[in-house]
């Protein structure tokens, strides 16, 4: 029997690239998380047993909302640069995106001394304190763990590392931006409109 | 058998790799660094076996003091620990890096890929699962702070709030029990991104999704239910630790916590793992039921979307564990109706498989014994699940030993019986050797006699009332006879397995050389060397069908005219 080939592969194969697909399925997986929280938030809405409300001690952060969904718009651009090898564009948008990340955090952070040191309003006070803390918490941490990513590309940018052949690479992380920003719509509806 | 194409043309280089001699500290260290998704997975396998003899051993404990009425082998307390550890085992370190281990190896093989996507990642995870194991079986030293040693999780393996509260679970080892699902199901994930990734992303050319073994396409089922599954569990480990070590009131019952939304969070990963854990179990049946009835699998397409369609509906059935609870009629009827409908894709499988077999040249050889007795045993699990599917029987059974003896007829009788088929099966591609098919033949025997002996026994006494997670009962009740045959089959299946690890053993230093394609096969790892080189294939494939080995070996009645 000759060898014969097992295909004329004459057609062009191509494949969805492995990053983006990696990281809508860790997406996928994060989602799933987030949605047990926020369906514990809801449940207990109005159950705890104790004062205070979220209503009596929550304010609104709508500085600190508009600074992380912008920052959704400021790496669009950083990206839209480095597709056209502008680096120094490139730097200065993701440095605004950076900036922005940390002034949401800054401002939890904020927000949480002055909830459990002036208002007494702690993740043990009752259920509104351990489901508030849990969910916000959950998101912070999934900002500060984009913050280090920013960070270090950040770092590699101003060592010239970054150019326009690792656009793919910028753009697969900045999927796990859009996703915080979209998560954090979720939970500012769920705890502030609906939960206040 | 194998042609003189074999193996495929420049498939292998043809300078065999030259033997360099190794201390055992560089074997150990290559073992340890290795990206390699066959050493992986191979480690992946080990690791699981070592926990199914650990897991087995519990079992074992538990048989032997159920064995006559009023029993003092153990005590309360251990029995308590050792029911906790071994259903925590089985389902974590044993079935799941068991399924993720032989996916590991095979799918990247089967796609014609030199690796999975992310070879860290795989790596990672892996450790991560590993991790997991160590912290748990770390809290028999560490779950009282050492001085009281012996000390181990006895909340029960699906730890129903409040007993897991820090008033009712004292000391560490609820931590250690939520800690280690916590890591290795970060592992899952990790290991579930991978495999998504690698079928979509790495498939040699000409593999559509379409011409995509069915090992693979399960296995991408499987890694998607992961995503959706393994999350909630994470999320409800993460509010069990807020509660325990922050002061936190998610399960708190005097703080208007509920303890229903933990069996609802538990649950939510609790049912979909059942399909996790036997989606790759169908996918070993679906690969070698065909190669040993020497016929292509029946209704390809039906397979694929009746996956796809368990995937789903499986996602919407677990309330079916909280009947007993008292949900509202109407919740009582959605979930009886979709697992009553999850099991229309399942039968669509089996009768697949019996298609595939009619009217084949059927081969008995050990792997093929394995899958017929998944055949029988999975269906018969199917039945009684069912049965626990209607809720006014559930009402009388659940948490008795009638559900104990259904669940362990789908993971022992179903998922246990393909692994050990898919063991005999593809034993030969990672090692090189075939297992004995003499010894195969004493490991199945012995393993069917034990396992009906234990399991079927064991509906009888739940159906008489015998509740789940006793550690001893009163005579007079009816139980003793069926206790004491459950506790015989164990001997059975225990040898069983003995036989079997002897054969591993003795096969891997002294069993028959395989060769490429011992089974005239034909799917693209039986195109490699065995074991394959660790680049896989020195040039990749491009296929052109389903078989594409079968195209090679029949390049005049070529699949791909037809398919």
């Amino acid at each position: 029997m000759s060898a014969t080939p097992l295909a004329i592969a004459e057609t062009p194969w191509t494949l969805p690239s492995k990053g983006r697909v990696g990281i809508l399925s860790l997406i996928a997986a994060e989602s799933a998380i987030f949605s047990i929280f926020v369906v514990a938030y809801l449940y207990y809405l109005g159950k705890s047993l104790a004062g205070p409300t979220p209503r009596q001690v929550l304010e609104v952060p709508i500085f600190d909302t508009i600074c992380l969904l912008s920052s959704s718009i400021t790496i669009h651009l950083a990206l839209g640069a480095l597709h056209k090898a502008k680096t120094g564009l490139f730097s200065a948008w993701w440095f605004a995106t950076l900036a922005l990340g940390a002034i949401f955090l800054v401002g939890t952070g904020r927000d949480w001394y002055r909830l459990i040191y002036r208002e007494g309003f702690t993740i043990h006070t009752n259920l509104a304190g351990t489901t508030y803390y849990s969910l916000v918490g959950l998101h912070a941490s999934h900002v500060t763990v984009g913050l280090v990513g920013l960070i270090i590309v950040m770092l590699l940018a101003l060592a010239g590392k970054v150019r326009q052949e690792d656009a793919e690479r910028c753009e697969v992380f900045s999927y796990y931006w859009h996703f915080v920003d979209a998560v954090w719509v979720v939970v500012f509806t769920v705890v502030y409109i609906i939960g206040r | 058998m194998a042609s003189d194409s074999f193996p495929l043309p420049g498939s292998i280089a043809l300078t065999p790799p030259h033997e360099i001699s190794k201390t055992w500290l560089e074997v150990v260290h290559d073992w340890v660094s290795t990206v390699d998704h066959k050493r992986i997975g191979l480690m992946y396998i080990g690791y699981a076996l070592l926990f199914l003899v650990v897991g087995g051993v519990e079992a074992t404990l538990m048989r032997i003091q159920l064995v006559h009425p009023r029993a003092t082998f153990i005590s309360p307390q251990v029995f308590n620990r050792l029911f906790t550890m071994h259903g925590t085992t089985m389902i974590f370190f044993v079935a799941m890096p068991v399924v993720f281990g032989f996916g590991n190896y095979l799918v990247p093989l089967m796609i014609g890929a030199r690796d999975m996507a992310f070879p860290r990642l795989n790596a990672f995870s892996f450790w991560m699962t590993a991790f997991g194991g160590l912290l748990l079986y770390f809290s028999f030293v560490g779950g009282d702070g050492l001085y009281g040693a012996g000390s181990a999780p006895d909340v029960g393996w699906f730890a129903y709030a409040p007993l897991t509260a820090t008033a009712f679970s004292r000391g560490h080892s609820t931590d250690y029990w939520a800690l280690s699902l916590l890591v290795s199901g970060v592992g899952s994930i990790g290991g579930a991104v991978n495999f998504i990734a690698t079928i979509l992303s790495t498939r040699c050319p000409g593999m559509t999704l379409g011409k995509m073994p069915l090992l693979a396409w399960m296995n991408f089922v499987m890694a998607g239910l992961v995503l959706a599954a393994l999350g909630p569990l994470t999320a409800a480990q993460v509010m069990l630790m807020i509660d325990r070590y922050l002061g936190g009131h998610f399960f708190d019952t005097q703080a208007g916590g509920s303890a229903v939304i933990w069996m609802h969070f538990f649950w939510i990963f609790g049912h979909p793992e059942v399909y996790i854990l036997v989606i790759p179990a169908f996918a070993f049946v679906s690969e070698i039921v065909p190669v040993f009835s020497r016929k292509a699998i029946f209704g390809y397409p039906a397979m694929v979307a009746a996956t796809v369609a368990i995937g789903f509906v499986s996602l919407s059935v677990w309330a079916h564990h909280m009947f007993t609870v008292g949900m509202p009629s109407y919740g009582n009827a959605f979930f009886v109706l979709t697992t009553m409908v999850v099991g229309i894709p399942t039968g669509i499988k089996i009768f697949n498989w019996l298609a595939t077999m009619w009217g084949g040249k059927i081969r008995f050889a050990v792997a093929m014994m394995f899958c017929i007795g998944f055949l029988f045993q999975f269906l018969i699990a199917g039945l009684t699940g069912i049965m626990l599917a209607a809720a006014p029987f559930n009402w009388q059974l659940s948490a008795s030993y009638f559900v104990v003896a259904h669940f362990h007829y789908v993971i022992v009788g179903g998922i246990l019986f393909a692994l050990f088929g898919a063991f005999y099966y593809w034993f030969p591609k990672m090692t090189g050797r075939m297992l004995d098919e003499t010894l195969g033949k004493w490991h199945f025997w012995l393993f069917l006699i034990g396992f009906h002996l234990t399991f079927d026994s064991m509906h009888i006494p739940g159906l008489l009332g015998m509740p789940r997670r006793i550690y001893t009962y009163e005579p007079g009740r009816g139980w003793e006879i069926w206790n004491l045959i459950c506790t015989i089959g164990v001997l059975f299946q225990g040898l069983g397995v003995l036989v079997f690890v002897f054969n591993m053993i003795r096969s891997y230093y002294g069993g028959t050389p395989a060769g490429n394609d011992p089974w005239d096969a034909w799917t693209l790892e039986w195109s490699t060397s065995s074991p394959p080189p660790a680049y896989n294939f020195a040039k990749i494939p491009a296929v052109r069908s389903r078989r594409p080995l079968w195209d090679l070996k029949h390049p005049e009645d070529p699949d791909w005219k037809y398919e």
